[in-house]
């Protein structure tokens, strides 16, 4: 079948598509998106978080057919238009929360889900909202003090506009 | 073919970044940006216009001879390129890290749930898939040998492998073993001289790296008959050393060029799928990828070496240790990979950081019929730790001492000797460590008035609002070496080129090494800035094409690749040195490079670094050796056998909901030295990566095998610690050099993983009083043991 949708603000169009493909594979295997990563395929690690239509989804876990004239936004959509690290993109690079770095599209669009609900979250607030997402390396401190500090930037950023 | 691009190679190019920031400082990673852009490749990233995917079939059955397997079904499949079975492996059937042991895909018997049979490639992963499923395995299915008591009595149950099979055998089915004994060993004149006496039973599930990026790869068919293989390793070299002979290719036809690696932590040690992918390649002509699903990965690499250990100690009334009798069973499954060194690491540390005058060890690993266990973060040190660690509570539970106390009245330091007669030559702060960790301030007590469950036992699942909440403190300290041991010539290679790009002074670093996420390729650069006195450094792709950087484990990158990326930045510096004494006769015996310029501390700037270089680089190779050690002996376990050790202590604080056996770790505190912080960002960060596997070992993490069947391949049951699960982990890092390292550094990554899951374990028992002899700790062992 083909699937049409679009995918960081272009329409895209993908052909061949097997009844069976998740959203996850169409992206990373048939229009050229693989910053969402598969992990688990089963839900479970949030890896291959993207937006659909402004909700975070476990992209493994969409069928590609669901997603016809829909909006996507990954990992690859949350920088800015001239190229430059968006904030919580920017957040987690200076914090440290990188490390292997295969868990950190996910948790870049969790985040980013997370500041737009909430811009002040408590540590338990980022802990709920972050905990359908693995990471093996980090031990999650620097993954707190990035979230940490995209929000305090954030703030500061929307005090002065 | 050669011709044709590959995608997904961005991060395979040289990484430029400038930055001043040379050792010490916390520049970030050259990579970051890529990652969390999305368009730093992975392994499983790698795509090529025609490229076809792999997939292996699996045995059901964990022991079992093949009585056929017919293909012809499979082939009939639209879209699928070639089934293979051994019988189409052109060289070497078998292979192995260790001990040739393995055959790369099953000859007529089944060791290991999970064994490789057969393999497909097809244009699609699902075309691939509804193949292997038309595969005919026609089996006789045997009882599989499993338990201790089974691998040691071949006579009733069988082996493993047949004694002829292998040379490996110690005898039985033991794969390796090593004792030891220091002092007067332990006699019965010993044992009289000990006041008290504790012993204990200890046992240790098997835990897996569960790194998040599955086994992945893509393997390219070149024209001059070779193979390029784009992958996701630790030790580039040692791969290629294992998939040559059975590709039957000279090693020079396999390169090996690294892919973007989601994790490691030992998983990626053993071969995976580098020689399924490669003979799919070589057989269809074409390039092929193959990615794990999660389940794939849980079976298709080794894990932790399940433990089943017997301790006993005896210490004077004042506390002093007099012996410890030691027993460890290593459990490590069908196959050898790394359990003869594994052995090693428990046998000789297996005590601990403690001074004991008398010792009698023996650690044993079996083959049996479980999934083959290898490498993991801590090596044979983690479980022991949970041995000893568990005993040093239970002995100052009996002197009636604090347990702090106990273990810094007999903490190892410098100038101690190991059981192994090994002089300790460098710092081993153990019983400062001890302290800091004690005098860190405590987390608040719970707050009954302003309870957010989700900080409770149970937490999201609403099970407790404070209700039979307990909380409990509990310490603990461990010892792991770093680098490779026991007589192992363990090396590596830089290759550093310094020259002009755009007017500015450029220096490139070459190695082998693996990133596996642990910043290497940060320090590497913060290495070559501080030698060469530039701005801008590159990282050139690691591949073959450059001598071996050995694995990335066993905490010996930075010390092993940075200490060859030092020798060979500081062999450019003298020739660039060497260069203008030349051209200007220069005579200051204080010449060093700073700034992109050549500076005499005496005289000032003597000349821009760019017009020495002018247009000719400088480019040079070096290997860093670490000092020799030696075999351990046998029978004794004496030796010179590891090149440095490394300690931390922790502190945990835990809240158990005692009704429902739930736990939720409050505080897990780390101290820990690191010899010199080459990048204190990545130290603190290896250090509570390092302290939270070390929490799913203690309360979650288990691949349960029941009758050499895995229960729990997946991430929906295989459970690993959440942002949820894990708590603060204030890390303080003591510096003191060891004199015998690059920069005085010691490794930092497995110490924490070693160490911390003791003190948890001792802080649910302070809460509970339970004695807790096995981990996991699970909710029924909290609700239905007795009190230690």
């Amino acid at each position: 079948m083909r699937v049409t949708f679009t995918a960081n603000g272009k329409p895209v169009e993908a052909d061949d598509v097997w009844e069976g493909e998740s959203l996850l594979y169409v992206l990373r295997e048939r229009v050229g998106l693989p910053g969402s990563k598969n992990a688990c395929e089963q839900g479970e690690c949030g890896s291959c978080t993207v937006y659909l239509d402004g909700v975070p989804v476990c992209s493994c876990l969409v069928a590609a057919g669901q997603v016809q004239d829909r909006e996507v936004r990954t990992v690859e959509g949350l920088a800015e238009e001239n190229g430059e690290l968006g904030l919580v993109q920017q957040a987690f690079v200076d914090a440290g929360a990188v490390q292997c770095g295969f868990c950190t599209p996910g948790l870049l669009v969790q985040t980013d889900a997370l500041l737009e609900r909430d811009a002040q979250p408590s540590d338990n607030d980022i802990r709920e909202a972050l905990s359908g997402n693995l990471c093996r390396c980090t031990g999650y401190e620097k993954i707190m003090d990035a979230v940490r500090l995209a929000s305090a930037r954030k703030c500061a950023g929307e005090a002065s506009t | 073919m050669s011709t044709r691009t590959i995608q997904g190679q961005k991060n395979l190019q040289n990484i430029n970044q400038a930055s001043k920031d040379g050792i010490g400082g916390s520049p970030l990673r050259p990579d970051g940006n890529l990652k969390v852009k999305g368009e730093f490749a992975y392994s499983s990233d790698m795509w090529h216009e025609d490229m076809l995917w792999g997939m292996a079939l699996r045995s059901p059955h964990p022991r079992a001879n093949i009585l056929s397997v017919d293909i012809s079904e499979a082939l009939k499949v639209p879209g699928v390129y070639a089934v293979l079975t051994h019988e189409d492996i052109p060289g070497s059937k078998y292979y192995g890290l260790e001990i040739q042991d393995q055959p790369a895909l099953a000859i007529d018997k089944i060791r290991y749930h999970g064994e490789a049979i057969a393999l497909v490639a097809a244009d699609h992963p699902e075309t691939a898939r509804r193949a292997v499923k038309k595969i005919k395995v026609e089996y006789e299915v045997l009882t599989p040998i499993v338990t201790e008591e089974q691998c040691l009595d071949p006579e009733t149950y069988g082996y493993v492998h047949e004694p002829h099979e292998y040379k490996s055998h110690a005898y039985g089915n033991i794969c390796h073993e090593q004792k030891l004994v220091s002092g007067l060993g332990v006699t019965d004149e010993v044992r009289a001289m000990a006041d008290v006496i504790v012993s204990g039973d200890y046992e240790v599930g098997m835990q897996d790296q569960a790194f998040l990026g599955p086994e992945s790869g893509l393997a390219v068919p070149a024209e001059d008959g070779g193979i390029d293989l784009y992958i996701a390793t630790q030790w580039l070299h040692v791969d290629r050393e294992q998939m040559a002979p059975v590709l039957d290719l000279p090693e020079e036809k396999v390169r090996l060029t690294l892919a973007g690696v989601g994790g490691a932590f030992g998983g990626r040690e053993d071969i995976s799928m580098q020689i399924h992918a490669c003979l799919l390649a070589q057989h269809t002509g074409k390039p092929v990828k193959i990615v794990y699903s999660r389940d794939e990965s849980f079976y298709g690499h080794v894990h932790r070496h399940p433990a089943r250990m017997h301790y006993e100690h005896g210490a004077t009334r004042d506390g002093k240790l007099v012996f410890a009798d030691c027993r460890i069973v290593l459990d490590g499954g069908a196959y050898a990979s790394a359990s003869p060194a594994v052995v090693g690491n428990a046998a000789s540390l297996g005590h601990g950081p403690y001074v004991i005058p008398n010792v009698k060890m023996h650690a044993i690993a079996l083959y049996s019929n479980n999934p083959s266990c290898g490498a993991m973060r801590g090596f044979g040190a983690v479980q022991a730790a949970f041995g000893y660690e568990s005993q040093m509570d239970k002995l100052a539970a009996e002197l009636g001492m604090d347990p702090v106390e106990l273990r810094q009245l007999n903490a190892m330091s410098e100038g101690d000797f190991m059981p192994t007669g090994q002089r300790i030559d460098s710092p081993a702060p153990v019983a400062e460590l001890l302290r800091r960790a004690k005098e860190m301030p405590l987390p608040p007590p719970l707050d009954t008035e302003h309870l957010d469950v989700r900080a409770l036992p149970g937490a999201l699942s609403n099970t407790s609002h404070g209700e039979g909440i307990v909380r409990g403190v509990g310490y603990s300290v461990g010892i792991k070496n770093v680098g490779f041991s026991e007589g192992f010539d363990d090396y590596s290679t830089a290759r550093v080129r310094l020259e002009v790009i755009g007017g500015e002074p450029v220096a490139m670093v070459h190695t082998a090494m693996a990133e596996v996420g642990q910043g290497g390729v940060t320090v590497h650069a913060q290495i070559a800035r501080t030698e060469l006195g530039v701005e801008q450094v590159t990282i050139h792709p690691a591949n073959t094409e450059v001598g071996s950087a050995g694995s990335t484990s066993a905490s010996r990158q930075t010390y092993m690749t940075g200490g060859a990326v030092k020798l060979a930045a500081e062999a450019v510096r003298r020739a660039l040195i060497e260069k203008g004494r030349r051209r200007y006769g220069w005579t200051h015996q204080d010449i060093t490079l700073s700034g992109g310029k050549v500076v005499s501390e005496s005289a000032g700037v003597l000349v821009p670094m760019v017009d020495l270089l002018g247009d000719e680089a400088i480019d040079l190779t070096r290997e860093h050796h670490h000092r020799p050690t030696q075999a351990f002996d046998k029978e004794t376990g004496q030796g010179f056998g590891h090149v440095q050790y490394t300690f931390c202590a922790n502190r945990a604080v835990v809240d158990v909901d005692v009704e429902l056996g739930l736990v939720k770790v409050v505080e897990l505190t780390a101290v820990q030295d690191v010899g010199k912080a080459l990048n204190p960002l990545s130290v603190v960060g290896q250090i509570q990566g390092g302290c939270t596997q070390a929490l799913g070992l203690a309360v979650m993490e288990e691949i349960i095998v029941r009758d050499g069947k895995v229960r729990n391949a997946s991430f929906t049951d295989y459970l690993i610690p959440t942002i949820l699960d894990t708590p603060p982990i204030p890390v303080d890092v003591l510096e003191l050099p060891d004199p015998h390292a690059p920069y005085g550094l010691r490794g930092v990554g497995e110490a924490p993983t070693v160490s911390a899951t003791p003190s948890i374990v001792a802080a649910i028992r302070n809460a509970t009083g339970l004695a807790l002899n096995r981990i996991p700790v699970r909710p029924e062992h909290l609700t239905t043991e007795q009190p230690g």
